[in-house]
């Protein structure tokens, strides 16, 4: 229930019964207080005003999955929206699928992160760019979902395991996520070269998906935020036998 | 001590732990009169013994989680083998893909049986011949009726893995598993494509109404999985997953509790669901299906 019942100082106390209850009432307050603290947290603008630091811990988390179903859910409305010629109807079809999900993705994020929507998570002028896309036609369509997905799909491995106990909530949303994520990128690099969905780009010889650390991933979405510049600190609740995961690269 | 916020605090954590307990109500009501109600609920004890009896069962040990999903791989990895040899991939391109995927079946459970035995534990085994494998009279003749039991077996699989996530947190083990459930969804996909269909779980799929898309069992749950190739422990069954056409994610109506209202098929088709062990290994899916 809570951490400060296990401290040493506290063991060594003999207390009464009388006492007990309202040391259990008191961590609990204490409790519920860091949390508050720690669900009160936005992104902190530092001294340079484009600079955007996730918070730290699970918080950071649901802000970094809901930047890739952002980036994501950007790119599918404007093919949805405007189709290149060479698109076939099946095509388009996937991609409006795709959109779906990603919106549903965003948005559910967007509820976790700040459940009131009382405060924009973002400037109001941050957005995913789309000028580095070719969306005029089905090869740059399918080169810029390619992607998205195979970095998404290569995400989520990394950071499910850094959720703790008090986000396990928020860990069992992303695992359902998860593999929606691993259809479309499985389904896009299908469409891009038929028979990769699962290739040795992909998937080791072991059997296990390639997986990229958080900072690999927005390493590779950096030039796609323009002019704002985001960083993640790596969490601070890492499994113990686990050590590095995410910060091994950064 | 307020009891109601401990319990409303732990529903944060755990979104079943209301069903646990039989019900609020139940709880209050097995404990008799009014005045035994709030001594006992104010005093430490009481509460230690309910949850003792409301999470018992809940947990299995790694090797046991990992002999499960060995368990999976070995029949799916039988399955293929039984495709590839039956004759009936139309294709070159089909050939590939179902050699492709039985290569990774194959490699998950060289994987799994590795990690098991690293951890101390005893490896359930398989042959084409013996132990875990595809029942021979399961298998179907034509080759529709085989893809079709492929993207039944790989649907269950990342359905299957996703059940049992929560029991590997703070393990190395839990990344392997993830990696190892975001290929099997990826086969999935693939299948899925092979036979006409979307590559995600839709309700508008041909075998939406399969087992392996709703929940729930049709046997008497057990604890404990014996197979010819090995026996492992599983928690205890509890109440049917929810099923793949599921909208209500984090106790949220996603269609209507956002910003904007959706359509149905789309949030269920957003999130893939998780089946408990008992009703993987149950006859109306892969429990079925094994030798």
């Amino acid at each position: 229930m809570s951490d400060q019942s296990h401290l040493p100082a506290w063991r060594e106390q003999s207390l009464g019964r009388r006492l007990f209850l309202q040391v259990s009432a008191a961590s609990a307050a204490s409790a519920a207080l860091v949390v508050a603290g720690c669900s009160s947290s936005t992104p902190t603008p530092a001294a340079d005003t484009n600079q955007i630091a996730l918070p730290q811990g699970n918080k950071g988390l649901l802000y970094y999955a809901y930047l890739l179903a952002l980036a994501k859910s950007t790119t599918y409305q404007k093919v949805v929206d405007s189709p290149p010629g060479d698109l076939p109807a099946a095509e388009r079809a996937i991609f409006a699928d795709m959109r779906d999900h990603e919106v549903v993705h965003r948005e559910t994020l967007k509820y976790l992160i700040d459940p009131t929507r009382a405060t924009a998570l973002f400037p109001a002028d941050f957005a995913f760019s789309l000028t580095r896309f070719t969306l005029t036609s089905r090869a740059g369509v399918l080169a810029a979902a390619l992607q998205l997905e195979d970095l998404a799909a290569a995400a989520y491995p990394v950071i499910l395991p850094f959720f703790n106990s008090t986000n396990a909530y928020a860990r069992a949303l992303l695992l359902k996520m998860s593999t929606v994520l691993a259809r479309h990128a499985a389904t896009v690099r299908d469409l891009l070269t038929p028979g990769s969905f699962a290739n040795g780009t992909v998937v080791d010889a072991s059997g296990q998906l390639i997986t990229k650390t958080p900072t690999e991933v927005l390493t590779a979405l950096a030039p796609f935020w323009t002019p704002y510049v985001l960083s993640i600190t790596c969490p601070d609740t890492s499994p113990s036998s686990d050590p590095g995961l995410c910060t091994a690269n950064g | 001590m307020n009891f109601f916020q401990i319990i409303d605090q732990l529903a944060a954590v755990d979104p079943d732990v209301l069903d646990r307990f039989d019900s609020r109500r139940a709880v209050f009501s097995s404990l008799g009169s009014a005045a035994k109600r709030s001594a006992l609920a104010a005093t430490p004890l009481f509460l230690g013994a309910l949850f003792q009896k409301a999470y018992a069962g809940t947990k299995s040990t790694p090797v046991d989680v990992l002999n499960y999903a060995l368990t999976l791989e070995l029949l799916e990895a039988d399955f293929y083998r039984l495709f590839l040899a039956a004759g009936t991939l139309p294709n070159a391109a089909a050939t590939a893909a179902i050699t492709q995927i039985k290569k990774h079946e194959d490699a998950h459970v060289a994987l799994l049986t590795r990690t098991i035995q690293a951890a101390g534990g005893t490896p359930v085994t398989g042959t084409a011949t013996s132990g875990i494998r595809f029942k021979p009279s399961a298998f179907p003749s034509t080759y529709a009726g085989q893809l079709q039991v492929a993207q039944l077996l790989e649907d269950t699989g990342v359905r299957a893995y996703k059940g049992r996530a929560a029991e590997l947190v703070g393990t190395t083990l839990l990344t392997t598993a993830l990696q190892i459930h975001s290929v099997e969804a990826r086969h999935a996909a693939h299948i899925r494509v092979m036979r006409g269909q979307r590559p995600w779980v839709s309700n508008t799929d041909d075998v939406a109404t399969n087992p392996t898309y709703t929940s729930g069992v049709t046997g008497t749950p057990s604890t404990q999985v014996t197979t010819p190739g090995g026996a492992f422990g599983i928690p205890a069954y509890t109440k049917a997953s929810p099923a793949e056409n599921n909208t209500i994610q984090v106790n949220l109506p996603l269609t209507t509790a956002l910003a904007t209202t959706y359509d149905a098929a789309d949030v269920a088709a957003a999130f893939d669901e998780y089946l408990q062990p008992a009703e993987v290994v149950d006859a109306s899916r892969a429990g079925g299906l094994l030798a």
